[in-house]
């Protein structure tokens, strides 16, 4: 056992003490922020190009005044006296950037033929802009033909959003199923990648004890259960504490953050109305995140989490251990040999898309159950109020699919991590595994 | 008591029998050479010794009691032929990782790694990686790791290849002090001529098969083939008599195959009748590397495949 500890020990200090670790451990998040960031800047920045639009109203529609969207720059122009052929050609020269013609039409019919003249696609943004300006104005128009006023037609239009309340016998909470999916996703991508990333890890340290022919040196001092088990999860406490680092940066960011930029105070979100380029609905769309987010069941998903992490883990980890014993010096090989290990974490990757959708057909119960694609499965249905006897026998088989294959690719490693210079072939592999020890 | 003994050992392959029957003593302080061709068992052998395979049949007594790889393992040394580090570990730690593995407490390993550093003169290496090392630096590391818990066995195999003649020889000093201090050696290589400087005992092992076991000098006297070189102011001409065939006929120098049923002193007495000056007169040996080819030729150059039923 003090020898599995210091196999354990070696392996984690080892990768915890180089500087990549450092590199990625600080640098995925500031990759993510940033990404964020850039993104919410773009959407922020929407609304600042100002295009100077000359319009001929010969319907009369808009009474020489635009009712401009608020977000709207442009500035328009009307013109008269002109007529739209000439201005057709003449317009860049005086300045303007587009060149808005409506002609006559009859206000109760829809009309083809509003033209926006142009020398390159106008920005669809813009295009949206000036059709929902038109819109407005042609609506007003009907109205005042049937004498109805503005203020009585916003009063009879309805804008319904139906809120989903999951009545659960403990605490009635508000779903939102937006959050619910996306939380879901995210916790299954996780455990996808942790899988194919740190198994691959177990994989590569294998082949490097085994190309270098430390093995030999090994487990002359060491059982090679004991090295594999070590270096698994030695490997995987790498893993707990890059995580560990993620989760305390991320809740200093939190803190840190309204600091630098005050428009991320979650506080100000409800009243967010003067925010730039806050329209209502994004405003709303914040708020039933923040809702959302408070109704997922943070304390279940996080123990779900470590749990699939560390069960998901552990069984790959042996399998790739096993592969990774098993190739020669060819780093291609270990490509065509890790593909069967990969196979079913893709399907229970393809399986959790499905899952969020349905989270209680068939196919997603039988994927969360099944220990080979439950962890990532299962963390894509756990949104979903999942029946504790389904998540039990999930966990339990995940438990013995773990012993089990731990048990099969320790007769796997022990023999492949002393076979110099061949490729091994599945046939030997199945019969290392089967054979009495 | 025998430091080890084994006792008709088996490890059969699918295809091949790797280790056939194979039985050997081995006695407190002794170093012993483990010789044979490529492919003739020797690694299959040492791995069962050092617990890394489980013969399929057959004893291994260590120190007296019948092998127990979880608790004798800490006594054992073993020294593989392919050498291997890990690169990127500093060159302290990795001394000390080995040495705990093999049971050692922190405070003794870090006690021990430095008395070998200081020995070896190694202590500016703590702090480097593997991987600036050249081969024969890795080589002395190597071993210094195999003898850093005071083993009572040593393994070693192909210890001095990559050495410089100066590090060969700290080596081999290090190896006869072991030696005298109790432990025991097994020595596996192809030099012959090292065997035949460090051993005192060795067997010869082809095709999974032992051929031959016995102390050096033994295996010589068994080997010999009665002849002699003579030394002479002139050689007398013609040479002619029943006693002894001239093998060799350089001046000054004859070197002579003695006919079944004469002896050394009937040579002598040839010459001397001759009235030829006699200068020096002694035995040739046959040199271990003589010994293998001889029992080792008309054997394949490497093992074929057989079809094994055990």
């Amino acid at each position: 056992m003090n020898k599995i500890l210091l196999v354990i020990q070696r392996e984690y200090l080892v990768r915890v003490k180089k500087k990549s670790f450092l590199y990625t451990t600080i640098g995925v998040p500031l990759i993510i922020i940033i990404f964020y960031a850039s993104i919410i800047a773009i959407g922020m920045s929407g609304g600042h190009e100002k295009n100077k639009i000359a319009v001929i109203d010969e319907a009369n529609l808009l009474n020489n005044g635009m009712e401009k969207a608020k977000d709207d720059g442009a500035e328009y122009v009307f013109i008269t006296g002109q007529s739209p052929d000439s201005l057709k050609v003449s317009y860049k020269g005086k300045g303007y950037d587009f060149f808005l013609y409506i002609p006559p039409f009859d206000v109760t019919q829809n009309t083809t033929h509003i033209q926006l003249y142009s020398q390159s696609p106008v920005a669809l943004n813009q295009k949206n802009k000036i059709e929902k300006a038109i819109d407005n104005a042609i609506e007003l128009r009907r109205l005042q033909s049937v004498n109805i006023s503005r203020e009585q037609y916003r009063s009879i239009k309805s804008d319904v959003s139906i809120e989903n309340k999951i009545v659960n016998g403990r605490e009635e909470k508000k779903s939102v199923a937006g959050v619910a999916s996306g939380v879901a996703f995210v916790c299954g991508m996780l455990i996808y990648i942790i899988m194919l990333i740190y198994g691959t890890m177990v994989m590569r340290g294998v082949m490097e004890e085994k190309i270098n022919r430390i093995a030999e040196v090994m487990v002359s001092s060491v059982k090679p259960f004991q090295l594999m088990m070590g270096k698994i999860i030695g490997i995987g406490a790498v893993g707990l504490t890059q995580f560990a680092i993620w989760i305390v940066l991320i809740v200093g960011l939190q803190f840190l953050l309204p600091i630098f930029i005050p428009s991320f105070d979650p506080a100000s979100i409800p009243h967010a109305g003067q925010m730039p380029g806050g329209t209502p609905e994004s405003v709303s769309m914040l708020a039933t995140m923040r809702t959302g987010l408070h109704s997922v069941p943070w304390g279940l998903i996080i123990f779900c989490f470590i749990f699939y992490f560390i069960g998901g883990y552990m069984l790959y980890a042996s399998l790739f251990a096993a592969i990774g014993s098993c190739v020669s010096e060819d780093q291609n090989e270990a490509q065509s040999m890790v593909f069967p290990v990969m196979m079913p974490i893709v399907l229970g990757f393809v399986i959790m898309t499905k899952a969020i959708a349905e989270p209680n057909s068939p196919l997603a119960i039988f994927g969360s159950i099944f220990p080979l694609t439950s962890p990532v499965v299962m963390m894509g249905r756990i949104m979903y109020n999942v029946p504790v006897s389904q998540l039990i026998i999930s966990m339990l088989l995940l438990v013995l699919g773990f012993l089990f294959f731990a048990w099969l690719t320790a007769k796997i490693y022990r023999t492949g991590i002393l076979m110099y210079g061949k490729k091994v072939s599945w046939k030997e592999m199945i019969r290392w595994a089967i054979r009495k020890s | 008591m025998n430091r080890l003994e084994v006792k008709h050992l088996k490890k059969y392959y699918t295809s091949q029998k790797a280790v056939d029957d194979i039985s050997f003593t081995l006695a407190p302080g002794s170093i012993f050479g483990l010789l044979g061709p490529n492919g003739a068992g020797k690694t299959t052998l040492i791995r069962m010794i050092t617990g890394i395979l489980f013969p399929d049949a057959g004893e291994i007594i260590f120190n007296g009691q019948p092998f127990n790889p979880d608790r004798d393992i800490a006594y054992i040394g073993y020294m593989p032929e392919e050498k291997g580090l890990y690169k990127k570990m500093k060159i302290g730690d990795q001394a000390m990782y080995l040495a705990q593995l093999k049971g050692l407490s922190k405070a003794t390993a870090m006690e021990r790694v430095k008395h070998w550093f200081v020995k070896f003169e190694m202590e500016s290496w703590w702090n480097r990686k593997v991987e600036d090392l050249s081969k024969g630096m890795q080589q002395k590391l190597q071993f210094v790791t195999t003898v850093l818990n005071d083993p009572k066995l040593i393994i070693l195999d192909e210890p001095f290849s990559g050495l410089d003649p100066v590090n060969s020889n700290l080596i081999k000093d290090e190896i006869y002090q072991l030696a005298k201090n109790g432990s025991s050696i097994i020595f596996s290589t192809h030099r012959m001529e090292q065997v035949e400087e460090i051993c005192d005992h060795i067997i010869l092992v082809n095709k999974g098969q032992k051929i031959l076991d016995g102390s050096v000098t033994a295996v010589k006297q068994q080997f010999k083939e009665n002849i002699y070189a003579i030394g002479l102011e002139q050689n007398p001409s013609p040479i002619n008599s029943p006693v002894f065939e001239v093998i060799n006929n350089k001046p000054h120098q004859l070197l002579l195959k003695i006919n079944e049923g004469y002896k050394p002193n009937d040579v002598l007495l040839y010459f001397l009748q001759q009235q030829a000056a006699i200068q020096s007169f002694h035995e040739i040996l046959p040199s271990l590397s003589e010994i293998f080819i001889k029992l080792v030729e008309g054997t394949p150059l490497t093992r074929q495949f057989q079809t094994v039923t055990a």
